[in-house]
């Protein structure tokens, strides 16, 4: 079971408040997976939960493709994962995964699909598609009874989805 | 003073044979490009295995063809970091291996450092200090380079690799991996101004990078072409974005060259290979009153011998390694 909501963000600036609000409600342990093509805005995103986070603003939340995992300081540690260039569940075993999964700080992972049966089961999902050269279609999914009730006060705060709202409660 | 150089942080186990810091004796690079092209970049615990399997063989051969033994060596130099852990680890370890062995001194480079110093493999030497570009697949940094043991950070990208920022769009188009050479080559046919793709300039005196944006701009150009069902004008989009991507490295080079007043430029890192980006920046360099140097292409890529040279001038300084010294992943020079 499942709730999600779908927002549209007509600027980079509506995604960027949508971040900030999750890194400023981050907790301990939190798994945030993001998905979307290439360019859809998951790197801005990041760097906006960083910035929500405290993550200082000299230490730049660059792409972690190249180097597959970028830790920051910040109120809580800020783990940012790309497990794009992986290829088996025994290499992320290898790699100790888990040990960011489940560590003190929120842990942001793009192609969370590479995780197979590591993913975990509490967690939020946040799919972003581009919808022209500014505005991204952005769907939050709430993966676990903690999430849900927390992606309910997300969604009560206006000033982080200032734009349109769809009610698309229930799905999955 | 013959000096054993190894790299394995990232793509390539290399290892180069480099007497008195001048004359490379043997310059041996095992690529492992192939075995990467399937998944698109470098698989990490690949990498690693691949290395394993490499670094004996890279290094015999190397001092094989230098007509050498590891008796006739007076040091080792390797790469400490930045790149990927495993991958490190196996050069690292068999570096350290050797000098124990062998009781000779040990050298930990920084692979930025390495690529910052590559130019000394040519012909066309600069002098100190100079302005440095790197940008390969991991970096995008611009350094002044005081002497052969300090770098100072100008600036450096916040959020794309120019390198990665070639390989991520490459694959939006379609096309195999390496992404850069590839569209390096479709570029060839296209006109640089059919396309005005945004460039990121950051806030006026800042010498960092951004790419992302322009990543974004060709996914929203591709993306409106296949919705009208067009077909994609390649050599011209690859023009255009390469266009772009190296007036943007060349000009924010050129203008650190100006202001840290050491009119001399020197190019660096896997992109530094860009037959365009070479021939900007000496037209633009020229115009400016900067001189522009650029490795050898076979030194622009991951190689042993920048690691070697490197080294040399550490163990001169008598700045070896402890036993107890590790590898690092992250950025930290500057």
């Amino acid at each position: 079971m499942a709730t999600s909501i779908t927002l549209r963000l007509e600027s980079p600036e509506a995604t960027a408040a949508l971040g900030r609000r999750l890194g400023e409600a981050a907790r301990p342990g939190d798994v945030v997976t993001l998905g979307g093509s290439l360019g859809a805005g998951k790197t801005t995103l990041t760097q906006a939960i960083g910035q929500g986070l405290g993550v200082p603003p000299t230490c730049y939340i660059t792409s972690p493709t190249f180097s597959l995992l970028h830790e920051y300081p910040g109120r809580l540690p800020l783990y940012h994962l790309d497990l794009y260039r992986l290829g088996s569940e025994e290499e992320l075993a290898e790699l100790g995964v888990e040990d960011w999964l489940y560590g003190e700080g929120m842990a942001v992972i793009e192609w969370p699909d590479r995780l197979g049966s590591m993913l975990p089961a509490e967690r939020l999902h946040i799919e972003l598609r581009l919808e022209s050269a500014t505005a991204r279609t952005v769907t939050v999914t709430a993966f676990g009874s903690a999430w849900e009730e927390r992606l309910a006060q997300l969604s009560d705060q206006p000033p982080a989805f200032s734009c349109q709202q769809d009610q698309d409660g229930g799905a999955g | 003073m013959l000096i054993l150089g190894i790299e394995s942080s990232c793509d390539e186990t290399a290892a180069a044979v480099l007497a008195n810091g001048e004359r490379l004796l043997a310059d041996v690079i095992n690529s492992q490009v192939p075995v990467h092209s399937r998944y698109g970049g470098v698989v990490p615990e690949l990498a690693s295995r691949k290395h394993l399997e490499n670094i004996q063989p890279v290094v015999t051969e190397a001092l094989r063809r230098s007509g050498i033994t590891l008796d006739d060596l007076d040091g080792v130099a390797v790469t400490r970091g930045p790149g990927l852990i495993g991958s490190l680890l196996v050069g690292f370890s068999f570096a350290k291996a050797i000098a124990i062995v062998k009781n000779l001194p040990c050298a930990g480079v920084d692979h930025m450092a390495g690529h910052l110093l590559s130019v000394f493999l040519g012909d066309a030497k600069p002098e100190f200090p100079y302005v440095a570009l790197i940008a390969s697949g991991g970096h995008s940094s611009i350094f002044r380079v005081e002497d052969p043991y300090t770098f100072r950070l100008l600036g450096r990208t916040r959020d794309d690799a120019a390198g990665e920022a070639f390989d991520k769009v490459a694959k939006l188009l379609r096309l195999p991996y390496p992404g850069g050479p590839e569209i390096g080559r479709r570029a060839e046919g296209g006109d640089p101004r059919a396309i005005d793709f945004p460039r990121s300039w950051l806030e006026p005196g800042s010498f960092d990078f951004s790419f992302s944006g322009i990543k974004t701009a060709v996914a929203t150009f591709v993306q409106q072409r296949e919705q009208r069902g067009e077909p994609l004008p390649l050599a011209d989009l690859c023009a255009s974005f390469q266009e772009a991507v190296i007036e943007i490295l060349a000009e924010k080079a050129l203008l650190a060259a100006g202001e840290s007043g050491c009119p001399r430029v020197v190019l660096a890192g896997g992109v530094a290979a860009n037959c365009r980006l070479r021939e900007y920046l000496a037209a633009r360099g020229s115009e400016e009153g900067v001189q522009v140097f650029v490795p050898p292409v076979e030194f622009c890529t991951d190689n042993g011998a920048m690691i070697a040279l490197a080294g040399t001038h550490l163990l001169r300084a008598g700045r070896t390694l402890g036993l107890d010294a590790d590898v690092y992943s992250r950025f930290q020079l500057g």
